[in-house]
This record gives structure tokens, sequence and C-alpha cells, in this order.
């Protein structure tokens, strides 16, 4: 079990790394979440570029000229 | 020989079709006809191609509540039969249909089998498309989608078919069927930018077909399209079967979507097959209220029902899964049903949580979501054509330009099977069907195949006489009953012995 001394300890450090860092209880999970969500909006932001760059460029024309029989 | 002896003892066995629309880029003039022709000819998984389709067995005109439509079954000249139709080495059916390139999927005997063999069905078009390209000019491209609709009144199908018993009476069927395909949707729909036919407007709705179904029941599949199609064409013993044609679902490019749809339907029509369904979900006006269901995407407005009841689609769906877990004896849950099971409850929790929770595993939330960051970062609206063009270009089957295939390539879509076994089900037939007789049957006798259907082969193994042989039990022919006797006889061995071994059964 980690002294209550060891944990001030490891507080003032990460207060001297982040001085920002919201110091709750929860303060860890919420990194993970953070962390997480961020990759998660990088991952979808990639994404969107690839879509930039494959949508077909003449898609006004493009939706317009689709037509199909009806089938069936 | 097995005789069923009860309609519970019905195996379960399904098959989807899918219709794909094509559209050729660069050319001066659309011809979907050439187009499909073209895509579906080119396509070759033997060297020969002479195997003509067996119309003989064909009965589309036949309505299920006991009359017969006035339509005459058109069959078309050897000629065009062997050019549009292919019997494929996994026992599935690649052929042109109206004016779209169309792939069946061999019988399965659970939905698990249905999402590989229907994704190897986009396989087999992608590898049409290839070769279809080479014979085109260089600057001509193929463009094929499996969706439903082209956004201006103009719908193709993607239906599935469930084998059932024929002592279940019909009505039971429809009055079972249709409360459950008007909630369905909020777990099969494929999504839609817009509306059309003439519908309400709405800017994204959950279906792409909901907008087309005008009618409760009937016999078209192409005009005033009923919620439950009266086809009754079994391709099996008409004395014993039924196949169920279900018209009203999407086409799903989300293995999870297409694997919960005919999960849960398969075991919605073994309820009814039980007769514990009944009139107790009868709605009111269930062709407004199934446009209204696909329109509403917090999947909770009340659903009216004829017992003056309200209930959102998601207790409804959850209701006939509570039937489910109360009258399926355990020995007739499967593995794969006890996982679909667990699955559809899954999705019911998520749909009432927070839809858009499900955009990894059903097409509509995937599609909204990925739509929904798109408009963000370019601050559009739902009409701006580059959304439309998200719309279709989501289903491009194409691994390289399809937005789900790219959205699967960057691990954010939920995967039921492995691209391995997708690839091998290109040209290996499920074993535990007759599917298993028809493809092994093409891939080791193809030269001795006059025409094959679902329900037939038929066999010229002397240059001039035929021989059919009926499959009229979908279970039979499996590579358990007939593969050894397959891997050790010539054509004309194999056709003697199926002959006088019915032959002794009569």
């Amino acid at each position: 079990m980690a002294s209550e001394k060891q944990q001030e300890q490891q507080e003032q450090q990460e207060q001297k790394e982040s001085p920002t860092q919201d110091h709750t209880d929860n303060a860890q999970p919420k990194d993970e979440v953070t962390t997480k969500g961020r990759e998660i909006k990088d991952n979808l932001d990639q994404l969107l570029d690839e879509i930039d760059e494959i949508l077909e460029e003449d898609s006004e024309e493009f939706v317009e000229n689709y037509i199909q029989r009806g089938g069936e | 020989m097995v005789r069923i002896s009860s309609s519970t003892d019905t195996p379960i066995i399904i098959g989807t079709e899918t219709e794909y629309g094509i559209s050729i880029k660069n050319v001066l003039e659309q011809d979907p006809v050439a187009a499909s022709t073209l895509v579906v000819n080119v396509y070759k998984d033997r060297n020969l191609k002479k195997i003509t389709w067996d119309y003989d067995q064909e009965s589309p005109f036949v309505d299920a509540r006991g009359f017969m439509s006035e339509c005459e079954n058109q069959q078309p000249n050897k000629e065009e039969n062997t050019l549009i139709n292919d019997v494929l080495f996994n026992g599935g059916r690649y052929y042109v249909d109206h004016a779209h390139p169309e792939y069946c999927t061999p019988e399965c005997t659970n939905a698990r089998d249905v999402v590989t063999y229907e994704k190897a069905g986009d396989l087999i078009l992608h590898l049409s498309r290839i070769a279809a390209e080479e014979l085109l000019p260089a600057e001509q491209e193929i463009i094929i989608y499996k969706n439903n609709t082209d956004y201006k009144g103009h719908s193709y199908g993607g239906h599935e078919n469930y084998l059932m018993s024929r002592q279940v009476v019909f009505d039971d069927i429809t009055k079972g069927m249709i409360p459950f395909f008007v909630t369905r949707q909020i777990i099969t729909g494929a999504g839609k930018v817009g509306s059309e036919n003439g519908t309400e407007p709405a800017e994204f709705q959950i279906t792409q077909r909901a907008d087309f179904f005008e009618t409760e029941v009937g016999l078209s599949t192409m005009v005033a399209r009923p919620i439950i199609n009266t086809r009754d064409e079994p391709h099996a013993d008409e004395k014993y079967y039924r196949r169920f044609h279900v018209i009203v679902g999407d086409s799903n490019m989300s293995e999870f979507s297409i694997y919960l749809k005919v999960g849960i339907t398969a075991i919605a029509l073994k309820l009814i097959e039980k007769g514990v369904i009944g009139s107790q979900f009868d709605l009111v006006k269930p062709v407004s209220q199934n446009q209204m269901v696909s329109r509403d995407l917090t999947c909770k407005k009340n659903v009216l029902l004829e017992d003056g009841r309200r209930l959102t689609p998601i207790e409804i769906q959850r209701s006939y899964l509570d039937l489910a877990h109360k009258h399926l004896q355990p020995h007739e849950i499967t593995s794969v049903m006890e996982d679909v099971m667990t699955k559809w409850e899954f999705v019911l929790d998520q749909l009432e949580t927070d839809p858009m929770s499900l955009d990894q595993h059903l097409d509509w939330a995937i599609k909204k979501r990925i739509i929904d960051a798109f408009i963000e970062r370019h601050s559009l609206n739902w009409s701006d054509s580059r959304v439309r063009m998200m719309d279709l270009q989501y289903h491009d089957i194409r691994p390289d330009k399809g937005l789900y295939a790219r959205l699967k390539k960057n691990g954010r879509v939920h995967q039921i099977v492995d691209h391995a076994e997708v690839v091998r089900a290109i040209t290996n037939p499920p074993t535990d069907t007759r599917a298993f007789f028809r493809g092994s049957c093409l891939q080791k006798f193809s030269g001795d195949i006059h025409s094959a259907s679902w329900n037939s082969m038929v066999f010229c193994t002397d240059g001039s006489s035929l021989d059919k042989i009926l499959m009229d039990r979908p279970h039979f022919g499996t590579k358990e009953v007939v593969g050894d006797l397959l891997k050790n006889c010539t054509a004309s061995e194999l056709v003697e012995a199926v002959l006088s071994s019915n032959a002794n059964k009569e």
C-alpha cells in the first residue's frame, strides 16, 4: 500500500509536469477517455481525408445521371 | 429415406438474391441490359460455359393464396439462356435479371453461411467488373452498387428466401410477419438520404426500400410492392414445403446487418410454424407505419396496434425475441441461432440507449455517422450532391472506392466472417445442403451437364439423351451423404446410381 507521503510526492510530481491538469479522484480514467476520444477523432479525420480523395468528383452530374430500371 | 413428420421438423434453409445497380462511366448512352449481360457473361469459374438454366422447374406466377396469376412464364432461347445465366461452382446462380446483374447465394442452413456466401457474391461481381472493364475502351469505368434505389423512384431488390412447411397457413405468415417486418427495419435498414416515390420528405431515413412499399399483401415485386409477397414457387417438393419469398428488406453491406436480418427472420418464421404469434401484433395501417418507422431515427416513436396498444419498434422486436426464448426448445436452437439471439438482444438494448452507438454494426448507423462527420467538416446540408454521392458510394463494391469497403479496411465496422472464408466460398459450395451436390457436379462433371436449376440437374452423358435428377429436398445431397459417391464415380455412373435409387424408392 502506498504511503500518504509517496502519494503526496507523486501528486507534486504530476503537478510540476502538467500544472493545468485536473487532480480529482478519477483523473486517470478521464485522461484515458480523452486520449481514446482523440484517437477516434484522428482516425475519423483520416477517414474523412480519404473520403475527400475518393468521392466521385463530378458528384452533381453523377448523382443526376445515375438512373436504373426497376428490377425484381 | 427420411420423411419429415411434423411442421416444426422443417429444416432451416435460407438463401438471398441481390440485384446490383450498374452504370458505365464516360459512355454516351447507358444500356444497363448490355452492361449487365457483359458483366455476367465475362465471369467464368470454369473453362466451358454451355450449361443452361432449367426454366421448366420455374413457376413464379403461382400465388400462395391459392390461385394463379395470368402472366406468361417467359423462357429465353438456348443462346440467350447461356448468355444470361451462370450456375456457379459454389452452388449459387449468377444471371441477368431485367436490367441488373443478380447473384443468388446457394442454399444455406444458417445465418453465418448466408453472410459468407452473400459476401462471396460481392467478390464475384467485383471480379466480373474487372474482367468486363478490360473489354471496354480505357476511359470507361463500370460501377456496381449493392443498393436498392437510384433515388429517382426506381428500386431493385435484395430478396430473402426461407424454406417453410407447407402445413403452415399462409394467413398466419401474413399476420405474424407484417409487424415483424415493419419493426425489423430498425436493425436491417441500409440507410438513405432523402425520400422518393411521392412519400413524405426526409433528410435521412433508416431504409432504402420503405418508400416503395404500397400494399400489404400481393404477388407483384415490381409495382405496388407488397410487404408480404405471395409468390408460391417452392423450388422443392410442394407437398411438404413452401418458400417464403421476402422482398421488403434492404440489401446490406454490413455483415452484422445481413447476419441479423436472416437470423432473426428465420427465428420469427419458426415461431409462426409453432403457431405462437397469431394476431397479437396486428398493426393499424402497416404500409404508412412502415414509412414512419423508417423516418424515426430514435426508433422510439410508437407504432399503433389494432388492439389499441402503442409500442415502440424496439418493444415489438423484443416481444418476438422473448417468444423465441419461451417457445424454442433447447434442441431446436443451433449454436448460430443462440448467437443470433444474443446479438439481437444486444442490438435492441443499444437501440434503446442510443441508436448511433451501433455505428460499427448496422448499415444505417454506420452510414449516418460518416455522413454526419462529412457534413460537419464541409458545412453542408443534406441535399448537397456530395452528401447524396456519399450515400450512393457507400454501396460501391470496389474495395478502393466503396465507402463501406474503406470503413472496413480502417477497422471501423464489425465483421462476422473471415475474408479467407469468403474467398473460399466463391468456388466451394456449402457442404450441408443440395448446393453441395449441385456445385460438386459442376466442378467434376461440367462437360456432362446440360442444364441445372435449384431443384434439378440435367445430365447428357452420351451426347444425345438427357437425364434429369430432381432435388426436391433442399437438405439432401449433402457432403455426408453423396461426398464419397461423387468422389469415386463417373457422370454416367452417378446418374445411374441416383436414378435407380429413386426408382427403388417409388
